[in-house]
């Protein structure tokens, strides 16, 4: 008898249900499938009637995020050979609402990432024929890795001020942010500040880490949160010792 | 089709779900004994404005058994509070030298390094 493998994935139809429930499925076990691959094979050969999201596997486009076992996991990048001989509980992802089944809805999500104006704003706008904004690969290095993020989600879905404070800006708006702030070519970071250094904005963030432990993408959040909290307090400070600097 | 989406409270013990949240809440715990430590210093100042007397009760109490069981406490939570926080420090303070950008432990090790001075100068000063 070939080897199988439990899901455990938790159900929430909003027109027959009224709060989401656990339903158990028995898939058969491939060394080379992905989670994904699993909950694939129920859409198609058992129960048609579960949604999820996913589009690339191949963790670059973001969609496929999930509580896996507790932890927000891409489901395209999360083998069963990691959870043989064990079920597999499969939820949506933390601190969201539930749409339906595994979909959560971002609405808050896209709202707060518009709000840090994630584009680039230049010093002073030139006209094409002007030319390129030009820059070197040193000054790429220095946010490259903020550009990385996909918008997946985890990180929200791992931080405990996400779930605590609707309002909070969170960690892949805040890092994006902070990537833009960082580009040699931008001059938005004022524009940026009145969110970014808001409230709700890094000062919601207490660096519990578990952001950046997450990552698929290495965008390490937790860090741009902080050194934006040191670069926001650097600006209050020259504003308060500038005359007439006080906004 | 009607949309009703259900939103899932947070637990009061979410931080006891992982263990990555139990040692985040025992790194905020420090705090508190950081800040009661702070405390006993400022008392400490009081007392010496007060005068002579006041200052050798303040010294007595600190040199009780109570007393030194609260400062061993206290140095307890303080280096754990330390050595977490120096830990992420190169998060916080990422530094770039001729466009590479400096290891972690370099940035780590700088931050033992200065506790050490820091430590030195303040034992020497206090004549120990």
């Amino acid at each position: 008898m070939s080897e199988i493998i439990m899901l455990e994935v938790l159900r929430y139809h909003p027109e027959t249900d009224s709060a989401p429930y656990f339903q158990r499925y028995t898939v058969p076990y491939q060394d080379d499938w992905v989670v994904l691959d699993a909950l694939n094979h129920i859409k198609d050969h058992l129960d048609a009637t579960l949604s999820y999201r996913w589009s690339c596997h191949m963790a670059v486009c973001g969609s496929c995020g999930m509580m896996i076992n507790g932890e927000p996991k891409l489901s395209c990048h999360t083998f069963l050979r990691d959870y043989r001989g064990a079920v597999i509980r499969v939820e949506p992802l933390d601190h969201f609402p539930i749409e339906r089944d595994l979909v959560i809805v971002m609405d808050s999500f896209m709202d707060k990432l518009s709000s840090v104006k994630p584009w680039l704003i230049p010093k002073q706008d030139k006209p094409p024929s002007a030319g390129e904004y030009l820059q070197s690969p040193a000054e790429l290095g220095v946010f490259h890795q903020y550009t990385q993020c996909i918008n997946c989600l985890l990180c929200y879905a791992a931080c405990p001020q996400c779930g605590l404070n609707e309002d909070f800006v969170g960690p892949a708006a805040l890092a994006l942010a902070h990537r833009y702030n960082l580009d040699s070519r931008d001059g938005g970071k004022d524009a940026r500040a009145e969110v970014v250094a808001s409230n709700e904005g890094i000062w919601e963030c207490t660096f519990v880490g578990a952001c950046s432990e997450v990552c698929p993408k290495h965008v390490d959040p937790a860090a741009a949160i902080q050194q934006t909290k040191i670069s926001a307090s650097v600006d209050w400070l020259k504003d308060l010792l500038t005359p007439g600097g006080h906004r | 089709m009607s949309r009703r989406p259900y939103l899932r409270k947070v637990e009061r013990s979410w931080w006891l779900q992982h263990p990555r949240y139990i040692s985040y809440m025992i790194r905020e715990l420090t705090s508190l004994f950081v800040g009661l430590y702070c405390v006993l210093l400022a008392v400490g100042l009081v007392r010496l404005s007060q005068g002579h007397s006041a200052w050798d009760g303040f010294v007595a109490n600190l040199s009780s058994p109570l007393g030194i069981s609260f400062q061993s406490i206290c140095l307890v939570f303080a280096v754990y509070h330390s050595v977490t926080w120096f830990a992420l420090t190169p998060k916080a303070m990422p530094l770039m030298v001729k466009g590479e950008p400096v290891p972690g432990i370099a940035i780590v090790g700088a931050h033992y390094v200065a506790w050490a001075v820091v430590s030195a100068v303040v034992l020497i000063g206090a004549g120990i």
